[in-house]
């Protein structure tokens, strides 16, 4: 490998992979770091919104009762739409990852496109449950108000829906930081930038995009569902 | 140069996500008692295996980016077992009924209020009535 090809910037010189870093010794090896290095940035992931899920676990057995009457505050209809719909946007973007591993470029935007859309048919679909928890001065702060029956457990109400927030905000703030990936894989598919032999980045932002889906997983069932017989 | 799995399998695994929501959502509304809990957390851990297994390819993937997925789940649950065996198990001893009150145990080492529920948040109560 010349030092006159790296210094002119002529990366074709040398008869690889114009997409294989010099780093690297293969296609598989490249492909290899940038999977378990995803994986290491999920583990982190996965405990950052664990330490979320331990403080609702804890509150749930101490306010047990006002956890009851905050879940029984959210919409079934809603959240269940919303993990359908999330749950359609992981399966789309399974579709654009295989999409780009078979080296279908028009597929791989489609199914791009596919997967933005759904997921911001999830964000809005929040903005309107977020408007009814305002509306009903559900937002913990100054103006938070539960109705007399639950006068006596408003402080822990506040705590579920403080949390609640919590978890749903950070797990939006995911999904828009998603989209902002989808756009830029979706803008290198338009401009031809993938082939079977490298799609990384469609991979990547793959993972990233279903593990914000398994947040909703556990959030849609630990929050509106468990307590509804109560 | 890696897996490619059939377009069958993708539809298959969304196919079975689609029926464990309902069911989940159909579980919530049965009468369970202690069961519901874990229930609904038996079907949300089940969906994200499948998720990761097949939509996030860990089963097509190396062992050491196995042992990586493996990994956030092994610091999840020592996470989860370390702070709860604390949190549940106070007033074990010090506050008669025990187990099912971590937190009556630990509200009722605090001398300021009464006793279970609702008085704790008295001052929360106070503010937020208008």
């Amino acid at each position: 490998m010349s030092d006159a090809a790296a210094i002119t910037g002529d990366a074709h010189a040398h008869g690889h992979h114009p997409d294989l870093q010099h780093h690297f010794d293969t296609l598989e090896q490249q492909h290899e770091a940038a999977t378990l290095g995803m994986w290491l940035f999920l583990v982190t992931e996965v405990l950052f919104f664990g330490g979320l899920f331990l403080a609702y676990m804890l509150y749930r057995v101490w306010y047990h009762e006002a956890w009851v009457a905050g879940s029984k505050e959210l919409s079934i209809a809603l959240g269940g739409f919303n993990t359908v719909v999330l749950i359609g946007s992981s399966l789309t973007m399974a579709m654009a990852v295989r999409s780009a591993q078979t080296g279908y470029r028009r597929a791989t935007i489609g199914w791009l496109l596919g997967t933005m859309a759904l997921g911001l048919t999830f964000l809005i679909v929040k903005v309107f449950e977020y408007k009814d928890k305002f509306d009903h001065h559900h937002v913990p702060g100054y103006d938070f108000h539960v109705d007399a029956a639950h006068a006596g457990i408003a402080g822990p109400m506040e705590i579920f829906f403080s949390l609640y927030f919590t978890m749903t905000g950070l797990h939006a703030l995911h999904m828009i930081i998603g989209f902002g990936l989808m756009s830029v894989i979706t803008w290198m598919a338009y401009k031809n930038r993938f082939s079977p032999q490298w799609y990384t980045p469609v991979e990547m932002s793959g993972l990233y995009w279903h593990f914000v889906d398994i947040v909703w997983i556990f959030l849609f069932p630990l929050l509106y569902l468990v307590d509804r017989t109560q | 140069m890696s897996h490619i799995a059939p377009k069958s399998m993708y539809y298959t695994i969304f196919g079975i996500l689609m029926v464990m929501t309902a069911l989940t959502v159909f579980a919530a509304f049965q009468h369970l008692g202690v069961f519901n809990f874990p229930v609904a957390i038996g079907i949300a851990i089940t969906k994200a295996t499948l998720v990761v297994l097949f939509f996030m390819h860990a089963k097509y993937s190396s062992r050491l980016t196995k042992l990586f997925v493996g990994m956030s789940f092994f610091f999840l649950v020592i996470m989860f077992a370390l702070t709860l065996t604390d949190y549940m198990s106070r007033g074990l001893k010090t506050y008669p009924g025990g187990a099912g009150g971590a937190g009556y145990g630990v509200r009722s080492a605090a001398p300021a209020h009464e006793a279970p529920a609702s008085g704790a948040h008295k001052e929360g109560a106070a503010e937020t009535a208008h």
